[in-house]
């Protein structure tokens, strides 16, 4: 498929923007095609609302083109932002209305008269049906977040972007929104989703891109990431609080349960590893030997793009 | 009117139409304190059109006062709101051209303005008993004056960044504009220099002009306030369009 694919969803071609000295975003190019579920991912700075603020018009590209589902965002914004659902990151809202009268708006501004049918149907699927009445201003965080979605779906953009919808969510509401979004997916919805999560990435996205200061350091199907010949991961617990040495200290990371993910090019360098350990007196309570997922395909990555 | 346009404009309505104890009540209780007092103390001192008493005279230009400094507010505050808290972005997500986005700020505060306006006049109707020369002066100027505020309020609702920022816009350009502009005082009864500098004024033409459509007479003739007003929305649409076509602010 070539980066100038008219059919495709989003096409990203050589963007750039600048804000003062800071390269935000470094020749981006990437095409989403209609019906993805696509990641974009990256430590946090790395270009991803940037990218996306840029896709919604919220910005301009100081050069390059982008398109969304065939049309320029710039020179054909009302088509562009027609087919464009965005879920902004920042929890925002608009404290004067409810929940209906904030959807109403947002329909209306998309030209949208009656659709209080379509409004029902996703209150409905977000759980937010009895909250229809209220005041913005009386919803838990979780419930603005839900209001967030709806609101990006009043239109039915055949494109739909979430910038880190589960921030700070509860673990019900992640997985709720995250069946719901599958569910327009398999409707034939493209997706395109940032996320901190990466086994929520993982579990969903069919391809990812991956950001680093501003540039684009992988592009590639979710499998083929996850078979990439990088490395095996050694996961270990260590005995008392002797500090690793130096050498493996750069392969290494904490995980979350405590114990030290090693990132190694194959088998002869886990059992030099476990020599090394042994020699320099670090005792170890347990030792697996994992396959890679894609939080250590991702660490990999980062660290050979520095 | 495209259905957007319509909608950015209700949605603006209804936003200071629910809280109208403090964006509509509070400014006429304002307007009706001024009456009571400068009516009462100034009666004597302050020298008007003939045959036209103080607090008649002071009515229109305290009606108009109100209507200009709350069409103001209403857009400024509304976008500083918006842009404060983050969610003028659900506006500018939306297939809304810069056009449609400057019409209805610039009606609702016009809207808000005309309202307050009515308010006052509705008010000070049980004090004082006016003359209504040319109606549709009146109604021409009152539009037009909250037109150009509300434009003015456009600007420096995108300009600020912080709520003092636009207080300081308030406090530093509109008041003085609006207090030495005649609300109070008939120009002619100022010394020649302070006459001259009420002339580069516009918002001086504003009052006077809709003054006018009261009791027919007025310090310059209605059709100079007119070609002044007209003249002003004019430029003020022209760089505020501008400024908004660029995205200044709004689309970094
Ligand atoms: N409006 C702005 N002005 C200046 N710098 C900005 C602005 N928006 C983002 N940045 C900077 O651009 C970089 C990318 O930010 P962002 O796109 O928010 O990253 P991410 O979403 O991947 O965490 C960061 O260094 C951020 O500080
Ligand atoms: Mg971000």
């Amino acid at each position: 498929m070539s980066i100038s694919d008219p059919s495709a969803a989003l096409l990203i071609d050589g963007v750039c923007k600048r804000y003062g000295s800071l390269q935000a975003l470094d020749h981006v190019s990437l095409t989403v095609r209609q019906g993805e579920f696509f990641g974009l991912l990256g430590p946090n700075g790395a270009g991803k609302t940037t990218l996306i603020s840029l896709l919604a018009g919220l910005g301009r590209a100081d050069s390059g083109v982008i398109r969304v589902m065939g049309h320029d965002v710039v020179a054909g914004y009302r088509d562009a932002r027609r087919n464009l659902g965005v879920v902004p990151q920042e929890l925002v809202f608009d404290p004067f209305f409810t929940v209906r009268e904030t959807l109403r708006i947002q329909s209306g501004y998309f030209g949208l008269r009656r659709n209080d049918d379509w409004i029902d149907e996703i209150l409905h699927h977000l759980d937010l049906h009895t909250k229809a009445e209220v005041n913005m201003r009386a919803l838990s965080g979780g419930m603005k977040r839900r209001v967030l979605v709806a609101q990006a779906l009043v239109h039915r953009p055949p494109v739909i972007v979430l910038d880190e919808p589960t921030a700070g969510v509860d673990v019900e509401l992640r997985q709720g929104l995250w069946a719901f979004v599958r569910d327009l997916n398999r409707q034939g919805h493209t997706i395109v989703l940032t996320t901190h999560y990466l086994e929520e990435a993982e579990s969903l996205c069919g391809r990812i891109a991956m950001l680093k200061q501003g540039r684009v350091i992988a592009l590639d199907n979710t499998t083929s990431l996850l078979a990439r010949p990088i490395h095996q991961t050694l996961r270990l617990r260590l005995r008392g609080d002797i500090a690793l040495p130096a050498d493996l200290r750069a392969v290494a990371r904490a995980t979350a349960d405590g114990r030290v993910a090693l990132a190694l090019e194959n088998a002869d360098a886990v059992s030099a590893c476990l020599a090394r350990l042994h020699a320099a007196g670090v005792g170890l309570e347990e030792i697996e030997l994992v396959r890679p997922d894609l939080e250590d395909i991702f660490i990999s990555i980062m660290r050979e793009a520095a | 009117m495209s259905i957007a346009l319509r909608t950015l404009l209700y949605k603006e309505v209804l936003r200071f139409w629910k809280v109208g104890f403090q964006t509509v009540g509070a400014p006429v209780l304002t307007a009706l304190l001024y009456l009571l007092v400068f009516s009462h103390v100034l009666d004597r001192h302050v020298e008007v059109y003939g045959g036209v008493s103080y607090a008649a005279f002071l009515v229109p230009g305290l009606v108009m006062m109100s209507l200009l400094q709350n069409a103001f507010s209403n857009s400024s505050s509304s976008l500083i709101q918006s842009k404060v808290t983050g969610n003028i972005v659900f506006v500018l997500l939306a297939p809304i051209s810069y056009r449609e986005f400057y019409a209805a700020y610039v009606l609702a505060a016009v809207i808000r303005g005309l309202v307050v306006g009515a308010g006052v006049w509705l008010v000070t109707l049980w004090f004082v008993e006016l003359p209504y020369a040319h109606p549709l002066w009146i109604l021409f100027f009152a539009t037009l004056g909250g037109a150009i505020l509300a434009s003015l309020g456009v600007i420096a609702g995108i300009w600020a960044d912080k709520f003092d920022q636009l207080a300081a816009f308030q406090n530093f350009v509109v008041m003085p504009l609006t207090f030495l502009s005649g609300v109070f005082y008939s120009i002619h009864s100022l010394p020649a220099f302070w006459q001259t500098v009420s002339h580069v004024n516009p918002f001086f033409y504003m009052i006077d002009g809709f003054r006018y459509g009261f009791f027919g007479q007025s310090d310059v003739s209605p059709w100079i306030s007119a070609l002044v007003a007209g003249g002003s929305f004019v430029a003020l649409t022209y760089a505020t369009l501008n400024m908004l076509a660029r995205g200044y602010k709004l689309r970094s």
